[in-house]
């Protein structure tokens, strides 16, 4: 073997080695974090956890039932903001809007996407929380929902453009109208994907805490209106996280372990409803 | 040889199929469709150059030439599906039954002009939704089970399909999924069927079976068809149209065109020596 065939033998055994390495880096940082999480909280997880309100300083038990119900809630205003405002805002850009109007509202959607979460929180507590004078489940919903639309309408839009021009014309000559095509034939070709993105962004804002701190705020009992303060699971990991309790620890643990679960679920039934029935062939 | 002598178009035939060069007699066919000195732009460019000619009833008209000579785009102004495209514009005058199809509601005409594409493109939806979609979006009153068989016979498709019209249409042939997709455009019952060079992403068995079913078609509807083969324009064609870089060239009988181009272009052209 000469030496030069040596050498790059060698060097190709060094670059498969690393690659190699570095993947299993990836790999090994989310198992850890998983195990990491189902060692400690598995422990303190219980059925109280999800039915008790938290239980003062010293009192062992209670559980995170009011952070739980006041997550749904902000996820579920976050929804009706982000869903709607996304997905139409894409069907506009896919469908209807001219090269220049799509590039500007892209970018404004990606730069969107780039703003630090605290920084919308900063815009949610003075748009809602000022001048109402008080936090309330409304401004956490709206921080959340605001980063919810620039995910929804740029993956939305991907999978509307990957739907074949050839369906919609074949639709268009059958006499259906611009709205119609979009209606009867563009969405339900695109509709997997577009629930997938959904879901992803819905995942992605579940475990936002920056902007509830100043928006939600927080709240150590139920909050049964849209306009009180109201507890959340991140922000309920973040408190418990940083006080001196021992028991608080486990308790924010346990928190955790429910959010990473939520959101595991959540990407599992993404990835089922992608793989779901036939995909429209790609043209 | 001196082809470049020539007018830039060598007949102009309205409203029947009879002109300058075709002296036969075509007799005075009624005419379903008229097309009178279009002019067809995308953008600058110029892609049809005053085009005339007249589209029989109940006949099979078929538009040839070489790849880029305009058939495609002359076929889709049939049926103003060129004004899905950005910056197209059309001057001149096209009608359906002696009225302007420019003046027309677009969706209203595009249910009595349907057009069939190159590349089969059905739904992602059950073979029985893709035939009744026509019939749903246009909230006919037909009953719409009864309307699907009917179309799916004439489509020539009913047999393979009568026990699955459930499955999804992707789960077709290739061949089949055109046959479907001729079905589709059957069910809301047009008067012209506008087909895309049909059978060019299907093998030949594929092509023979829809090529027996369009002539078969001639009784439902006047059919214009777009074929970058020549063979398939003599077999199934009663009118043909020679079309090069935007002009028409010939527009006669399919037999005459065939046996005795007026034209020397078309003539090259049917030999194989283009195109």
């Amino acid at each position: 073997m000469s030496p030069r065939l040596r050498w790059r033998k060698f060097v190709s055994g060094f670059m498969l080695t690393m690659t190699g390495v570095c993947a299993a880096v990836a790999v090994f940082v989310l198992f850890f974090i998983l195990g990491y999480l189902v060692y400690h909280g598995g422990r303190s997880i219980n059925w109280s956890f999800f039915t008790k309100l938290p239980k003062p300083v010293g009192e062992p038990g209670g559980g995170m039932a009011n952070a739980i119900v006041g997550s749904a809630k902000l996820l579920l205003l976050a929804s009706l903001l982000g869903v709607p405002v996304g997905f139409f805002g894409a069907i506009y850009l896919a469908e209807f809007s001219t090269s220049r109007v799509a590039f500007v509202v892209r970018y404004a959607a990606d730069l969107l996407n780039g703003v630090p979460s605290i920084v919308i929180g900063i815009f949610a507590y003075s748009l809602v929380v000022l001048p109402f004078k008080h936090f309330s489940t409304l401004a956490g919903g709206f921080a959340l929902g605001l980063m919810m639309i620039p995910i929804t309408l740029r993956s939305t839009e991907e999978f509307l453009l990957a739907v074949p021009r050839t369906l919609r014309e074949g639709a268009m000559a059958l006499g259906a109208s611009r709205w119609k095509t979009i209606a009867t034939v563009v969405v339900p070709a695109a509709y997997r994907g577009i629930l997938t993105a959904v879901l992803l962004a819905f995942a992605r804002v579940a475990g936002e805490t920056a902007p509830l701190l100043f928006t939600a705020f927080g709240n150590r009992f139920w909050s049964p209106n849209w306009n009180q303060p109201t507890a959340s699971l991140p922000v309920m990991i973040f408190t418990y996280a940083i006080a001196p309790y021992e028991d608080w620890h486990r308790q924010a643990w346990a928190a955790g372990l429910v959010l990473l679960g939520l959101i595991l679920v959540i990407n599992i039934v993404a990835r089922a409803i992608l793989a779901r029935g036939v995909a429209v062939p790609r043209s | 040889m001196h082809a470049s002598a020539r007018p830039a178009v060598s007949i102009n035939i309205t409203p029947t199929p009879t002109g300058s060069i075709n002296r036969e007699p075509a007799g005075a066919l009624p005419m379903r469709m008229n097309i009178n000195k279009v002019n067809f732009y995308y953008g600058a460019k110029q892609v049809l150059f005053d085009i005339s000619m007249g589209v029989a009833t109940s006949q099979l008209t078929a538009l040839i030439g070489p790849s880029g000579c305009g058939k495609s785009t002359l076929l889709r102004t049939m049926n103003r599906m060129h004004e899905t495209v950005r910056n197209a514009r059309l001057d001149g005058e096209i009608l359906l039954d002696g009225q302007s199809i420019l003046a027309q509601d677009v969706t209203q005409l595009r249910r009595r002009v349907g057009m069939v594409f190159q590349r089969p493109n059905p739904f992602p939806k059950s073979i029985f939704e893709n035939v009744a979609y026509g019939l749903r979006i246009n909230g006919s009153k037909l009953p719409i089970g009864e309307a699907v068989e009917k179309s799916l016979r004439h489509a020539a498709l009913w047999d393979e399909v009568k026990d699955h019209l459930q499955k999804s249409a992707y789960e077709l042939s290739g061949g089949q999924q055109q046959r479907l997709c001729i079905a589709r455009a059957l069910a809301v019952e047009p008067e012209v069927l506008l087909l895309d060079e049909p059978c060019s992403a299907l093998d030949p068995i594929s092509t023979a079976k829809i090529e027996e079913l369009l002539v078969r078609l001639k009784d439902l509807c006047t059919i214009v068809i777009v074929t970058h083969n020549m063979q398939q324009a003599a077999r199934v064609s009663d009118f043909t149209a020679f079309l090069l870089t935007g002009q028409l060239i010939e527009f006669r009988t399919t037999p005459q065109l065939f046996t005795t181009p007026g034209d020397p272009r078309t003539e090259a052209y049917i030999t194989g020596r283009f195109g």
